[in-house]
């Protein structure tokens, strides 16, 4: 039994040197910008046109979906109100933390993978480069700042396609109604959680691609393993913290 | 009263003393203790997965050592932290197994890229420019500035690498199996190059190969500035005079199996040692 979690626990044990090496390295200098704006541009240019689908029609489903129980109970006017604190409380950020994590996190550790199986890390470290300034802080301040955005992308799109459904579509309601009531619904409490969230996300997502990408070993298989392991790993550390970070809002 | 600068300039480059190191339970050195003088080179010879990379990455500071010291120019690094490393990495040039070339910069880039990252180095840009150029003309590739290494050939590649190991004009060169994967043609090109550039600066010099033939390059012949060619140590009557001063080091699964001179070698009887003589 012992042997089975070996691996888990060492791995974990190497994420979390990982994750302390890259915030003590956070202030100092060298700060790498060109790298870090050209993540910016990969993660966030590129992830764009993938979350906005995402956060549309999540939310154009969702009006859809909400229709007939809304009708059963005459409350079809509240559509606005349930697609906007769904969206902006757990599926906007979800949603697109996954699909950032599912396109990133993997890609991160394919790149970072590769360069390790060619002695490229090595190389960095022998001519006087930290990988860890170099390669992790980068992706992990791109990502925090770019998920974010995309998440308020994602919510404001997901709140327009339930307005073309439940307005154009099927006319649940009227669309003064409909934005008056999405706008009214949330709190400070629902932005916080609806900001903290793709934070926090950000940064586990960036960390587990830079931690299965400096740890990958053996070659092309294992950078494509290497590449899966990011993928799920971020994903699950995405549905765990949503909830952790859920069920601290809900408390308070 | 002694210059401590001068001191450490002549310094022993590199020193093991009784280093081992295991990956898990699995040995991959043991007790391994050598020494390289200043402006001699040593080779490294040994079967596959005997250790000769690992050799290498510890004198880097790329593996920590479990036991034992590593002296680099003088000075007991086994302790070093990182950025100690760093101060002594930029006096180090290295050629990696493939090269070891970003493949996202340009061959520009690439050699450029220890002077502009060594904090150590302060190189002005113009000074830069030129150093570059000076070393991909040394391997001749001058032409290739703007090429990225995929555009290259396997051998080429291998030549920038070596324009980046010496752009620096570094103390301590340290090739890893620099002809591996490559036509005996580009390979014996390779060791030219190699030869080349321990002799031009007379760079202490450490070189991992499986193969005898490359050794025996680096033992039996010089660079040559004024006829621009490689020329043979030993003269008619049999003396290598004072140039020849390359020394090998055979391991075996993690052990030194031999240590000495080209001679030493030939006359060895080990059969493992004798396994690496045996040319073409």
């Amino acid at each position: 039994m012992l042997d089975l979690l070996k691996p888990a626990v060492i791995s974990f044990q190497e994420f979390l040197s990982l994750t302390a090496r890259t915030i003590r390295n956070l202030p100092r200098k060298p700060h790498y910008w060109d790298d870090i704006f050209i993540q910016m541009d990969i993660i966030g240019v590129g992830g764009l046109p993938v979350v906005s689908l995402t956060g549309f029609f999540s939310g154009a489903v969702m009006a859809l979906q909400m229709s007939r129980a809304l009708q059963t109970y005459g409350a079809t006017s509240q559509v606005g109100q349930i697609v906007a604190i769904t969206l902006v409380r757990e599926m906007g950020p979800v949603l697109t933390a996954l699909m950032i994590a599912g396109r990133n996190a993997s890609g991160m550790a394919s790149e970072i993978g590769s360069m390790k199986v060619t002695e490229q890390i090595d190389a960095m470290r022998a001519l006087g480069t930290d990988p860890v300034q170099k390669l992790v802080k980068p992706r992990l301040i791109a990502t925090a700042v770019v998920l974010p955005l995309l998440t308020i992308i994602a919510d404001f799109l997901g709140i327009v396609g339930g307005w073309i459904v439940a307005c154009l579509m099927l006319s649940l309601t009227t669309s003064a109604q409909y934005w008056n009531n999405s706008w009214r619904a949330l709190e400070y409490n629902d932005i916080s959680q609806g900001l903290l969230k793709p934070f926090v996300f950000a940064i586990v997502i960036a960390l587990v691609g830079c931690h299965y990408g400096m740890s990958t070993t053996g070659g092309t298989q294992g950078v494509g393993l290497a590449t899966t392991q990011a993928m799920v790993v971020a994903s699950v550390w995405v549905v765990v913290l949503t909830f952790i970070i859920g069920r601290f809002f809900v408390a308070i | 009263m002694a210059d401590p600068a001068n001191a450490n300039r002549s310094a022993i480059p590199l020193q093991f003393e009784n280093v081992s190191l295991s990956f898990g339970e699995e040995p991959v050195l043991k007790n391994i203790s050598f020494e390289v003088k200043k402006g001699e080179s040593l080779v490294v010879l040994g079967a596959a997965a005997s250790g000769k990379t690992v050799l290498l990455k510890l004198a880097l500071g790329l593996l920590r050592a479990d036991s034992g010291r590593i002296c680099v120019f003088g000075k007991d690094a086994t302790e070093f932290d990182e950025p100690a490393w760093y101060e002594i990495r930029s006096r180090i040039g290295v050629l990696f197994q493939e090269g070891g070339l970003f493949d996202s910069l340009t061959i520009e880039e690439n050699v450029s890229y220890p002077l502009r990252n060594h904090r150590s180095l302060h190189v002005a840009p113009e000074e830069i420019q030129r150093r570059v150029e000076e070393s991909l003309e040394f391997v001749e590739l001058g032409h290739t500035l703007a090429k990225f290494p995929a555009e290259l050939s396997g051998g080429m590649r291998r030549r920038v690498g070596i324009a980046r190991a010496i752009v620096t004009q570094p103390d301590l060169l340290i090739y890893d199996s620099p002809t591996a994967g490559l036509d005996p043609i580009t390979a014996n090109t390779i060791i030219a190059l190699v030869v080349k550039s321990r002799d031009v600066r007379h760079t202490t010099t450490v070189m991992v190969t499986h193969r005898f033939q490359d050794g025996e390059m680096l033992s039996r012949y010089y660079y040559d500035p004024r006829s621009a060619a490689l020329r043979p140590v030993l003269t008619d009557n049999g003396d290598d005079g004072e140039r020849s001063s390359t020394r090998y080091l055979v391991l075996r699964e993690g052990e030194v199996a031999f240590l000495g001179t080209p001679a030493e070698l030939e006359a060895s009887t080990d059969p493992y040692v004798s396994k690496f003589k045996r040319r073409g």
